[in-house]
């Protein structure tokens, strides 16, 4: 049953209008040739987990490669078949990368179908295929508890980050299996499944059925799903709410009805430095190389999978990650600048009203990753609370992590945000306190302590 | 800038680990980042950062400060030349005026930085950190809260006391928890009383020169015994409290001054509002609830002479709002201005010895600043913890 969408209005928060937009229009790319995955995606993960496979071993599609010793049950599974061609390590023999190549068609492992009345036959599959990793928890942002059963499910189904993609131009083609995948999710949670809209989302978002579906406007960070679980229904000391993308319901969906983990993504390729920016269709954990192929403007550039506010770095022969549905090349900013400070070189997109460019509003930016000053001691006050538009003392929450003071941690919500809902205080600091960093460093001592 | 560029990376070994002036590093490096932005980039986190920095910030807020320093230079000048007799228009004398106010307060201010910087890079070399750029800010404002009869050696030793008690004692900027432009004048305060309070300390020059039966009192000092009648007897009037051409401290007495940099401050941000708005609002609230009693210092002077009079635009503006030492939360302004603005009254009117009180206020508040958060943060918390219970 459908019920009347709710309005929330979020005054505060940052629009950044960066240059760089994907144009709707979708590039015919070569296909890639390798996919990884990537542990460290996910909080939680051991440095060296439980391989399944070794190296020249053939998959399937849904073969799992590895899983945590803490939970081996969940398993990280093969987006595509092929050979695993190199488990890519890092410091200490950590695991950065299962690097698969892939053949020209995809075969699929087949799973059983799962009755959706049996909660249990529906875990048991996604566990197996892969798509559990899809799934997120709150608090924390890990993986959820397989045992666990959580009070909500929310998706949001619009972004406001920065050159972020329509999914209007994500969803084509995948409305059937995010109705059935809807459907699944249903079954999964003993409340609702919440969708995060706006007026202009698409009817599959506004009109989806037997689910709770919300209206957010306002600037960013109103997309993001930690914003929405704060207005809608907040997190409290002991709830547990699963968090997924579209895109992943989509899979979710698909997996249920065919048996089969198809791992598609509609990535949108954007930044200043890209010479022709759209969308294209692949898979999870593609390699980057074939999306950037004699695409890029000039050499010195910075690949992020994701958003400038979220993502992760990327090198040339890496891999995008296991949530990336964009990527943004932006130019590399490690030039000095003569008075920077006082006389600007180039226009730069800034919440304070000190530069000359506040007066064009829309105006876009091409940016570097300069972070135009040094680390401070925290000094400005008021500038975090301007671009979280919850009920929260970001400024304090950061303080008291830094103190590793328990009490005031939980009493001011630290389970309530992860590291992107406070991304942009990173982005507006004066001082560039390095503020996700300190709220991973945050959850992971709350999730050890508690 | 290709040559700068090139004499700061062939002198950069020599104050690296392993160089001849490695202890002065530091000191290097405040030249090397005041002249370029580090060649940095974004390493974790976001990978694009606000192009504002402190240093912008700060010199945001040395530009907000400027209108109030320019009309003082003038305006010792013309408290001189009106004292003595010479240039008692405004438009009389404006070189010798300007040049008399630039050979008081540009002393004053070589002094204040040279000492205040001197004493942070000093710190800076001792303890390993970088050279934080809050002095720039404070350098400025000292001189502009000094009477401009105070002899240098004593702007000397109230710069490096707030320096070294006021900020470096507790770790820095972004650490004190006292105004550090206010601890100075504090200590001048109680050391030195005689050259900071009284009638005759406010115009500069040889009071021997002065005109028969001049009084150097401000219009402050003339309204607390006198009432409103006391002001055009003292030759007081409404156009020269707005406009500033009464004695005072170097930067407080202009209205217009202060009201450009106000608004500088908050068009661009820098500056809470909030706190101006609530000091200024508790500041009349106090001033009317007096006349209501009646009492007798300030009898009859309304409340929007009292904001013109003495420091109190000056300091709502510019030591109030200090973000490092004000409330931090929203709310927590809006108490902590107010309360500012009360005591900062009640001081200057029932206060015998001196009239005038925001300083003292100011410091008070300060230390109260933690315990108002508190207050809010504390309700945020019970919020939080109730809705767990529902």
């Amino acid at each position: 049953m459908n019920s009347e969408p709710a309005v929330y209005r979020l005054a505060r928060g940052l629009d950044l209008k960066l240059s760089g937009q994907a144009r709707p229009v979708r590039l015919d790319l070569s296909s890639a040739k390798s996919f990884a995955l990537k542990p460290g995606d996910v909080p939680g993960i051991e440095p060296i987990p439980r391989l399944f496979a070794s190296e020249g071993a053939r998959v399937l599609a849904g073969d799992p490669l590895f899983a945590s010793k803490a939970a081996p049950e969940v398993k990280f599974c093969s987006p595509v078949s092929g050979r695993l061609q190199e488990v890519r390590r890092g410091a200490k023999r950590a695991i950065a990368e299962v690097v698969i190549e892939a053949d020209p068609q995809v075969d699929f492992r087949i799973f059983p179908k799962p009755d959706l009345a049996a909660r249990d036959q529906v875990v048991e599959l996604l566990l197996e295929s892969g798509a559990w990793v899809l799934l997120r928890q709150r608090p924390f942002n890990a993986i959820p508890d397989s045992a666990a059963i959580p009070r909500d499910i929310f998706i949001s189904c619009f972004d406001t980050a920065p050159l972020a993609p329509d999914y209007a131009v994500l969803m084509e083609g995948k409305e059937e299996a995010f109705q059935m995948g809807l459907r699944v999710l249903r079954s999964l949670t003993s409340g609702d499944v919440h969708l995060g809209t706006v007026q202009t989302s698409v009817d599959l978002f506004r009109k989806a059925e037997g689910v709770k579906v919300h209206t957010f406007s306002g600037p960013h960070p109103a997309s993001l799903v930690g914003v929405q679980i704060h207005h809608v229904a907040p997190i409290s000391k002991g709830d547990i709410v699963w968090t997924v993308k579209p895109q992943d319901v989509a899979i979710i969906g698909n997996l249920a009805a065919t048996g089969q983990f198809d791992a598609r993504r509609t990535i949108a390729l954007t930044g200043a430095e890209l010479e022709r920016t759209g969308y294209c269709e692949t898979r999870l954990g593609t390699a980057i190389e074939p999306l950037v192929h004699q695409n890029l403007k000039q050499p010195r550039v910075r690949l992020i999978g994701g958003n400038v506010l979220t993502g992760q770095r990327i090198g040339a022969d890496g891999h995008l990650g296991l949530f990336d549905d964009q990527i943004t090349v932006i130019e590399e900013g490690d030039q000095p600048e003569f008075l920077g400070w006082l006389l600007p070189s180039y226009p730069r997109p800034s919440m304070s009203r000190t530069f000359l460019s506040f007066l064009s509003p829309d105006r876009e930016y091409r940016v570097n990753s300069n972070p135009h000053g040094e680390g401070r001691a925290f000094v400005m006050t008021g500038e975090y609370e301007r671009v979280v538009p919850m009920d929260l003392y970001p400024q304090q929450l950061v303080k008291s992590i830094l103190c590793r003071d328990f009490h005031q941690m939980e009493g001011l919500g630290i389970y309530e945000v992860v590291e992107e809902d406070m991304a942009l205080c990173e982005f507006v600091c004066t001082s560039k306190q390095p503020v996700q960093r300190i709220l991973r460093e945050g959850l992971d001592w709350m999730r050890a302590e508690a | 800038m290709r040559a700068l560029r090139t004499l700061l990376d062939q002198s950069k070994p020599h104050f690296s680990q392993g160089g001849k002036f490695e202890k002065l590093h530091y000191a290097y490096d405040a030249l090397e980042t005041f002249l370029f932005v580090p060649g940095q980039s974004c390493a974790d986190g976001t990978h694009i950062k606000d192009g504002i920095d402190l240093k912008r910030t700060m010199f945001t807020v040395v530009l907000a400060m400027l209108p109030c320093l320019l009309f003082g230079i003038w305006n010792v000048g013309h408290q001189h030349y009106a004292a003595t007799g010479e240039f008692t228009a405004f438009a009389a004398g404006f070189a010798e005026k300007a040049w008399m106010g630039i050979a008081i307060v540009a002393p004053m201010l070589i002094v204040a930085y040279a000492a205040g910087l001197g004493t942070e890079f000093i710190f800076a070399i001792l303890r390993g950190h970088p050279v934080n750029e809050g002095f720039l800010v404070t350098g400025m404002l000292i001189p502009l809260i000094m009477p401009p009869t105070v002899p240098l050696w004593m702007v000397t030793l109230a710069t490096i006391f707030a320096v070294v008690i006021g900020k470096e004692a507790f770790g820095g900027t972004g650490m004190n928890i006292l105004n550090v432009a206010l601890v100075s004048r504090v200590f001048l305060f109680f050391a030195y009383p005689a050259y900071m309070a009284g009638d005759n300390i406010w115009v500069a020059g040889d009071p021997a020169r002065f005109v028969d039966g001049y009084s150097g009192a401000t219009p402050l000092a003339v309204a607390y015994l006198g009432g409103m009648e006391a002001l055009p007897a003292g030759g007081y009037t409404l156009a020269d409290l707005f406009w500033g051409t009464i004695p005072g401290s170097i930067g407080e007495t202009s209205v217009v001054a202060v009201a450009i940099g106000a608004l500088i401050l908050i068009a661009t941000g820098i500056g809470s509002w909030r706190i101006m708005v609530s000091m200024l609002g508790g500041a009349v609230a106090m001033g009317v609830l007096f006349q209501a009693t009646g009492i007798q210092p300030f009898l009859g002077v309304p409340p929007h002479y009292h904001l013109m009079m003495g420091s109190v635009l000056f300091a709502a503006v510019y030591m109030a709002t200090d973000p490092v030492t004000a409330a931090q939360t929203e709310k927590g302004k809006v108490v902590y201005g107010l309360l500012i603005g009360v005591i900062g009254m009640l001081i200057r009117v029932t206060n015998p010895a001196y009239p005038e009180g925001w300083m003292l206020a100011i410091l008070l508040m300060n230390v109260f600043a933690p315990l108002i958060d508190h207050v809010f943060l504390t309700a945020n918390m019970r919020r939080r913890a109730r809705r767990a219970f529902k």
